[in-house]
């Protein structure tokens, strides 16, 4: 594999025997002892993930004075910040003119007026490009992290005491959405309580050259190690979009459901007369979650959802439910066809598998 | 790595037990199993079709991946287990055994020196 980046967690996946694979420029680990026992762990206790590929971007007010950071990255992103609280995040969206989305993100405020944004491997450049285009007020520094964090999402029930074993006792988890910072001879830690699993959990941000000893502190603390197999799985179950499948330029959040992290009341922020135009003139595709009716081949991305004789989709992300048992997938289905209870089906291998629409999540 | 002395092999990865009267067993390998990880889902042929050798035959799916098994020899498909129909993990666990796919009624049971010997299949795999 050339040009992918290694992880500083790279000599860790290649000891415990990981199957690798590249994901967004980078060779990451897709599995070590098992999707099926590595998804089962996070539902059930634990399970900890390489995500030193993520990206972080700092801006901050340089000055420390006014709310001027605040209101411009109000003008990018289409949840309101105003709402965040000192050291609280909300997931957030980062819209190109005609409503199309570039990244998911969630932001924090790290200071009154000084804010992290954590966004997807696969964009960091996209984000960090389309936002200094963006910015005229020199008030405002704008500073790339990412290649000085190192990454691990700690996923499941037990975190909380993952998270007292791992600190010594010395610290406690922030609350759901917070942000906690540590300061470290090596440099600032952060501590996120967030993650793309459905269960409680922390992603932990830290200097880079000291992601390995993080690692091994969870890893003694008897926490499953897993791939982006599992976080593929988990993620589905919860029907968090994944951007590059669920997401893209050519959708915007409307159509992917994500009204909840929009608000259009804003005074402007870029996209939202796309937005706005799509409302009125009605949205025209929706995306759907999709669960088969009975014992199948798991659904798969690409393949085709039919009403009848007719395609009218095809799935963006699917595959085995392990806590269902079933196939689960998404798809941007014609507006009406969306709904609830829309029996259709799923073409694998030139077969037809009977499928039915469900509420989001399936889990 | 795991290969009977008492089985042929294919270059695909499929190994064969043919018996005194001309029925082929297939399955896969423990080589095939370990790299294609837990499988989660099979399709066996219908019974009655005709395969020829190098023919897919049967479907074998990971969590990640949907993958086509060949018919090492030419026949018709007279049997095809059900265990691992209902139990995929079966494969994995004894390739050899409980996890077998299907069983051909070879055209010519001679053919089945044509696939390779264990010796043959290890170099391969190494």
């Amino acid at each position: 594999m050339e040009d992918l980046k290694h992880s500083p967690l790279h000599e860790e996946h290649l000891k415990l025997d990981a199957r690798m694979a590249p994901f967004g420029g980078w060779e990451m680990p897709i599995q070590y002892a098992g999707i099926l026992p590595e998804h089962k762990a996070v539902r059930e206790s634990a399970g900890v993930f390489d995500i030193s590929h993520m990206g972080q971007i700092l801006v901050t007010n340089a000055r420390s004075r006014g709310n001027r950071v605040g209101p411009w990255l109000n003008r990018l992103l289409t949840n309101n910040i105003e709402k965040l609280a000192l050291n609280e995040g909300q997931y957030t969206l980062l819209l190109n003119a005609n409503g199309g989305v570039i990244d998911d993100l969630i932001v924090y405020r790290t200071a009154a007026d000084d804010f992290l944004l954590v966004v997807n491997a696969a964009r960091i450049s996209e984000v960090d490009e389309w936002m200094r285009k963006h910015l005229e007020d020199s008030q405002i520094e704008m500073v790339n992290i990412s290649a000085t964090c190192g990454g691990l999402a700690v996923q499941g029930p037990s975190a909380e005491t993952i998270y007292a074993a791992i600190t010594d006792e010395t610290s406690q988890l922030p609350p759901r959405f917070h942000i906690a910072k540590v300061e470290t001879d090596e440099g600032t830690v952060f501590i996120c309580r967030t993650g793309y699993t459905g269960e409680d959990g922390f992603e932990l941000f830290c200097p880079v050259q000291t992601t390995g000893m993080w690692w091994k502190k969870v890893l003694d603390a008897a926490v499953t190690p897993c791939g982006l197999g599992a976080r593929d799985s988990l993620r589905l179950e919860k029907c968090y979009p994944l951007n590059g499948s669920d997401l893209s330029m050519e959708r915007t959040p409307l159509e992917a459901g994500l009204n909840f992290c929009v608000d259009l009341t804003k005074r402007f922020f870029i996209g939202q007369d796309a937005l706005l135009e799509q409302k009125k003139n009605g949205i025209p595709e929706r995306l759907a979650a999709l669960r088969m009716t009975g014992k199948s081949p798991p659904p798969r991305h690409g393949y085709a959802v039919l009403d009848g004789e007719q395609q009218i989709g095809e799935l963006t992300s699917g595959g085995l439910s392990p806590g269902l048992g079933v196939g689960i997938g998404m798809a941007y289905l014609p507006s009406g066809k969306h709904l609830a209870g829309t029996e259709l089906s799923i073409e694998i291998r030139g077969k037809r598998h009977s499928a039915v629409v469900v509420k989001k999540p399936f889990l | 790595m795991n290969i009977p002395e008492d089985l042929k092999y294919a270059t695909s990865h499929e190994w064969a037990r043919v018996d005194s009267e001309g029925v082929a067993t297939v399955g896969i390998t423990d080589h095939a199993q370990e790299e294609l990880t837990d499988l989660v889902y099979v399709e066996l042929p219908e019974i009655g079709r005709d395969v020829t050798s190098g023919e897919d035959t049967a479907v074998v799916e990971s969590v990640k991946s949907a993958n086509d098994i060949y018919s090492p020899l030419e026949g018709e498909v007279v049997e095809v287990n059900e265990a691992v129909s209902e139990d995929p993990a079966l494969v994995n666990s004894d390739p050899y055994g409980e996890g077998w796919l299907f069983r051909i009624k070879l055209s010519d049971p001679a053919t089945a020196e044509t696939l390779l010997t264990p010796e043959a299949y290890r170099e391969q795999i190494s």
